[in-house]
């Protein structure tokens, strides 16, 4: 039908005129969205309700339909043509997204920067409309360490420098001494950076892990966690494909256990039902339970990734370890192991990154990292109604640290698919 | 000859910026074996590729039987039953038998009873000799085989012509033998053909007729003796010094 | 003479390197593992007996004395253990379903969308993922539950869907359908559906037979509409529906009662866990559909199948065998996830099971048990699957 009215068929002929009709029609789509939704104000309010709401759509569809000239000529406008106006369909899907986001962005900005009061130390200073970030300003140190005492505090922050310091090094020391380095960051450091932070030491006070608590409990279990379940996931990826039926089928026992129970019922497990098992008078602390139970949990779902690896090596691989006389173990720490991990840094990637998803769930017994935290101070009575600016902040922390993760984690895999 | 079944007046391909076909004329009668050659990046594959337009060409006229080649959908589709294509990576669908393989396009373009069109496949199964893989599943062939049996695909369409993008150049070099047996006896039965390839014992033995492309034009075009006996561009001379 | 045939006969066993190293890890294993379990074991014994507990089930049949706050089937305090258990598992089957069902839809659009050749809609998509699937599951639950919902007006200002729905910040009230004789048009339903699988079965052969195509789309769906409504003008069906209504309770207290009330931890956790599931679900069906060679779709194009044909018979098969295996692994995590419902009061298995039920009979062992035991069962029962559907569908290959 369309078609029969020619005069709305664009041509390249009148190019110039479609151009301008096309444009004039598109921008005053896209105005009348933004004087409804910034401003409030109708252009075309004497139209029943319904039409009204769908106007801008109308005259935007117009327009691109009246630009859309093919082969025109302009290089700018054939390529805007074959990318956003291909089709009628497209069309319509490209003004949707453009309305989106003008009918949310300004509105967000408003919320997040605009309207938002930053400077104060109670919540009656924030007399704006926007987000209260003076919630987030006076909360902070809370957020960050908990309910760890505020004068020693130094001593969360010197481990962390500790641990950075270890990992920077490794960096830049030849490989000799890497060795060693991984072997104290796996065997000295977690001593270290647990007297240290609990104390009772040394001169130093005792801090109840009750206390711990914020970003940085979250980083704690993250990196505890981290560090242990690579190789006991490791442990458990040979084992499954080990040849000898007891060691393979109470390892796939073990995986499969862990893998197929919610994390929730394995954190009651480790708080409330654990206990159970020890011998009466035993006390294992709360933490170390939760953080054992988590590291266990998130090394089954390692032991598939490298698995996954062990079996996307070619049988060659192995083949030519065994003829050259290796044994076992000697062929899978010199051969099979260094192959197999460069091709599942992704899935090692994302298997750590779920980890650091899944610390928030220990607030449902009791330990309250980074969102138990904020948790905690949203029920404040001075502080109450406050539950959304927290939320993003928390989410905005997370975000960044584990969009960060992945994206180095692609770039790790670029530098190793070219070594290859 | 008889008259062109295939006729390319000035026609020129650009990808963005890049032009990858220059002022192509081309016209090629029933019944003719037309082999092109060049060296890579010449604009062979992107020639043959427009014929059967899976790639579009901006500029020019291409008509094949009779049928212009445009945006007009319907078109497209009757000229590729008619034109026949076999792929440098055969590209076979490997979640179906050769079989299956071959009998899916009578079944679902020519709306064939599926005995009739289980039978035609067989039939050009066995004209490449690899009937007894009928129910085999590509993965399970070697390369040679599953070039044949792509062949016999596209051959289960009756087309009026079959291009070849590079058949052999993936294939290991005690396959390609049996690719080109297969090809050779196609030639013979009167098949339109127009092959890119670098086989030029092929081309000496079959073809009616050489082009040799160069930076997306056709620089030289010649029947097969007259091409390889006095090739006139220096360009042709060079080139074929190197395969020769 | 004998003693010399013992000695040989053990010398030989420990000399024989491949059978010691064969059997030696075996044994020792095997002697870790019972020694764990005995040591649990005997511990868990001896402080249930200082608390005077006894293991058992027996508890199941007792009354539970809790209320549930939302329940599909009949449920109040005066049910039994075994009953709460049920509710719980009904719910959590529930919000899984919805979740699931909402998470595939948005996924393969989205996932669709990031392949699109419109930069728009492409980078849409791009940020919409990287944005959900970096944000833990427990904090957008957090988010919708204390933040987004809570700003929803009380009942008296509810957002109304033309007056016979009503969204406050206590729920979401949809007219409750009270059907007469709904039996008949299940029985329809199932008859429009034997229907078409019987048309569906002609159609394929007498496609092989002669080649014609019978519109079997346009027929199944005429069906499937027309034999329910036929139910409605012949059958006795009827349908009417209870609206919600509001009421006064106090001066300052309106309420909706009638209809369904769908609980605002429900909407939470159904919003959730689908927006974040479907961020994974996308990239599986973006892997899938990238995963298929273009050569594919060039040499379908080739053989002269209109792109519908392309789409039907070459690259959905093959796309689909990539993206099914990682997507029931979503959904799978998808139902473990929903045991989140803890953290806000939603009534599934967790909260209603190991949660009130574990406080009140402090019966740890058996109720965690339990628990764990039935999302196994689910885990197990979705993986055999998974084998099966992998191997009746796998590619052959030399």
């Amino acid at each position: 039908m369309i078609k029969k009215l020619t005069f709305l068929n664009p041509n390249k002929e009148n190019l110039n005129l479609y151009l301008f009709l096309g444009s004039a029609f598109f921008v005053l789509g896209i105005l009348d969205v933004i004087l409804n939704s910034s401003f409030e104000v109708n252009i075309t309010f004497f139209l029943p309700r319904i039409l009204n709401f769908f106007t801008p759509l109308f005259f935007g569809f117009l327009g691109l339909h009246l630009i859309r000239i093919e082969l025109s000529g302009i290089k700018a406008l054939d390529s805007l043509n074959k990318n956003i106006n291909s089709n009628w369909v497209n069309a319509v899907l490209t003004l949707l997204v453009i309305f989106i986001l003008i009918k949310i962005i300004p509105g967000l900005l408003n919320w997040l920067f605009f309207d938002a009061n930053f400077i104060g130390s109670t919540k009656e200073e924030c007399t704006g409309s926007g987000a209260c970030w003076i919630f987030i300003n006076v909360w902070i140190k809370r957020l960050v360490y908990g309910l760890y005492p505020n004068s020693e505090i130094w001593r969360i922050n010197l481990a962390f420098i500790l641990l950075i310091g270890t990992v920077i090094s490794a960096f830049f020391v030849r490989p000799k001494i890497k060795k060693y380095i991984i072997i104290f960051l796996l065997f000295a450091f977690p001593f270290i950076a647990i007297s240290l932070i609990s104390g009772g030491n040394f001169g130093l006070v005792w801090v109840e892990t009750n206390a711990w608590g914020g970003l940085s409990l979250t980083f704690i279990i993250s990196i505890f966690a981290l560090l242990f379940c690579f190789p006991i996931g490791m442990f458990l990826a040979l084992g499954r494909r080990s040849s000898l039926p007891v060691i393979r089928y109470s390892s796939i026992g073990f995986i499969e256990f862990w893998r197929g129970v919610p994390l929730i019922t394995v954190l009651f497990m480790a708080s409330v039902m654990f206990p159970m098992f020890l011998p009466s008078g035993t006390f294992i602390d709360k933490l170390i339970r939760v953080v054992i139970a988590i590291t266990l949990f998130e090394a089954a779902y390692m032991a598939e990734v490298i698995r996954g690896g062990l079996q996307a090596l070619p049988r060659g691989q192995y083949d030519a370890g065994k003829s050259l006389g290796m044994g076992y173990w000697r062929m899978h720490l010199l051969v099979i192991l260094p192959q197999a991990l460069k091709l599942v840094i992704p899935g090692v990637a994302n298997t750590f990154l779920a980890l650091v998803k899944d610390t928030p769930l220990i607030l449902v017994v009791g330990l309250l990292e980074l969102v138990g935290m904020i948790d905690m101070a949203k029920t404040n009575p001075k502080w109450l109604g406050l539950a959304a600016e927290g939320y993003v902040f928390a989410g905005l922390v997370f975000w960044i640290i584990c969009y960060s993760m992945s994206r180095y984690s692609q770039s790790l895999e670029k530098k190793y698919k070219t070594d290859r | 000859m008889s008259e062109n079944i295939i006729q390319m007046k000035d026609v020129n391909k650009w990808f963005g910026d890049f032009q990858v076909l220059k002022d192509i004329n081309l016209e090629v009668g029933l019944k003719q074996k037309i082999v092109v050659c060049g060296p890579s990046g010449s604009g062979k594959s992107t020639l043959i590729r427009c014929i059967n337009r899976l790639e579009e060409h901006q500029k020019g006229k291409i008509i094949v039987d009779g049928f212009e080649l445009s945006e007009d959908t319907k078109n497209i589709e009757k000229i590729r039953a008619e034109v026949g294509m076999v792929f440098q990576q055969f590209n076979l669908f490997p979640h179906l038998s050769i079989l299956d393989n071959c009998s899916l396009a009578p079944i679902w373009v020519k709306k064939t009873p599926k005995k009739k069109a289980e039978e035609i496949a067989l039939k050009q199964l066995e004209k490449v000799q690899i009937i007894d893989q009928a129910k085999k599943f590509p993965g399970q062939l070697s390369g040679g085989q599953q070039q044949r049996a792509a062949i016999a695909r596209a051959l289960c369409m009756e087309p009026k012509i079959m291009l070849f993008d590079e058949p052999t150049s993936a294939l290991d070099p005690e396959m390609i033998k049996e690719v080109l047996d297969a090809m050779v006896n196609l030639a013979k039965g009167g098949m339109t053909m127009i092959v890119v390839t670098h086989e030029m014992g092929f081309a000496k033995e079959v073809a009616d007729e050489v082009i040799f492309m160069d930076e997306g034009m056709i620089v030289e075009k010649a029947p097969t003796k007259e091409f390889f006996a006095n090739p006139k561009s220096d360009r042709t001379k060079l080139f074929l010094s190197q395969i020769l | 003479m004998k003693i010399k045939n013992l000695n040989f006969g053990l010398g030989n066993f420990l000399s024989d390197s491949a059978k010691f190293k064969n059997y030696l890890p075996q044994l020792l294993t095997l002697f870790v593992i019972i020694f764990i379990i005995g040591f649990f074991a005997f511990n868990a014994q001896t402080n249930m007996e200082n608390r005077g507990i006894v293991f058992g089930f027996g508890f199941l049949a007792q009354e539970a004395s809790f209320d549930i706050q939302f329940s599909l089937i009949d449920y109040d305090g005066s049910h039994s253990y075994a009953r709460a258990y049920l509710v719980g598992l009904l719910n959590t089957i529930l919000v899984a379903s919805i979740g699931i069902f909402f998470a595939t839809i948005l996924g393969v659009v989205v996932g669709i969308s990031r392949l699109s050749p419109n930069y728009l809609i492409a980078k849409f998509a791009a940020v919409y993922i990287e944005i959900f699937r970096n944000i833990p599951l427990l904090l957008q639950i957090f988010f919708w539950y204390f933040a987004a919902l809570r700003a929803l007006p009380l009942p008296k200002e509810a957002i109304s869907f033309f007056d016979i729905s009503y969204l406050t910040v206590k729920g979401w009230y949809i007219p409750r359908f009270i059907w007469t004789n709904f039996s008949i048009l299940f029985y329809s339903l199932i008859a429009a559906i034997v229907a078409i699988i019987f048309i569906y079965t002609y159609a394929k052969k007498q496609q092989e037979e002669t080649g014609k195509r019978i519109p079997t789309l346009i027929i199944s769906t005429i069906l499937i509409i027309l034999l329910p409504l036929l139910t409605f003008l012949l059958g006795g069906v009827s349908l009417s529906f209870e609206y919600p209504t509001l009421i006064k309770q106090s001066p300052t207290i309106f309420n909706f009662t009638g209809g369904v009330g769908i609980i605002p931890e429900l909407m939470a956790l159904a919003l959730a866990l689908s927006l974040y599931t479907a961020t994974f679900i996308a990239e599986c069906v973006r892997a899938g559909i990238m995963g298929v060679s273009k050569g594919q779709k060039e040499a379908a194009a080739s053989i002269g199948l209109t792109p519908g044909q392309v789409l039907k018979l070459v690259i959905m098969p093959q796309a689909l065998r990539i993206i099914i295996p990682p997507t029931t692994n979503q959904y799978l995590n998808l139902t473990k996830n929903s045991s989140l419902a803890a953290a806000i009061a939603y009534p599934d298995i967790v909260l209603v099971f190991a949660g009130t039920a574990m406080m009140q009979t402090g019966r740890a062992i058996e109720i965690v048990s339990i628990t764990m035991l039935t999302y196994l069962s689910l885990s197990i029962v979705i993986s055999m699957f998974m084998n099966w559907y992998n191997k009746k569908i796998a590619i052959k290959e030399k």
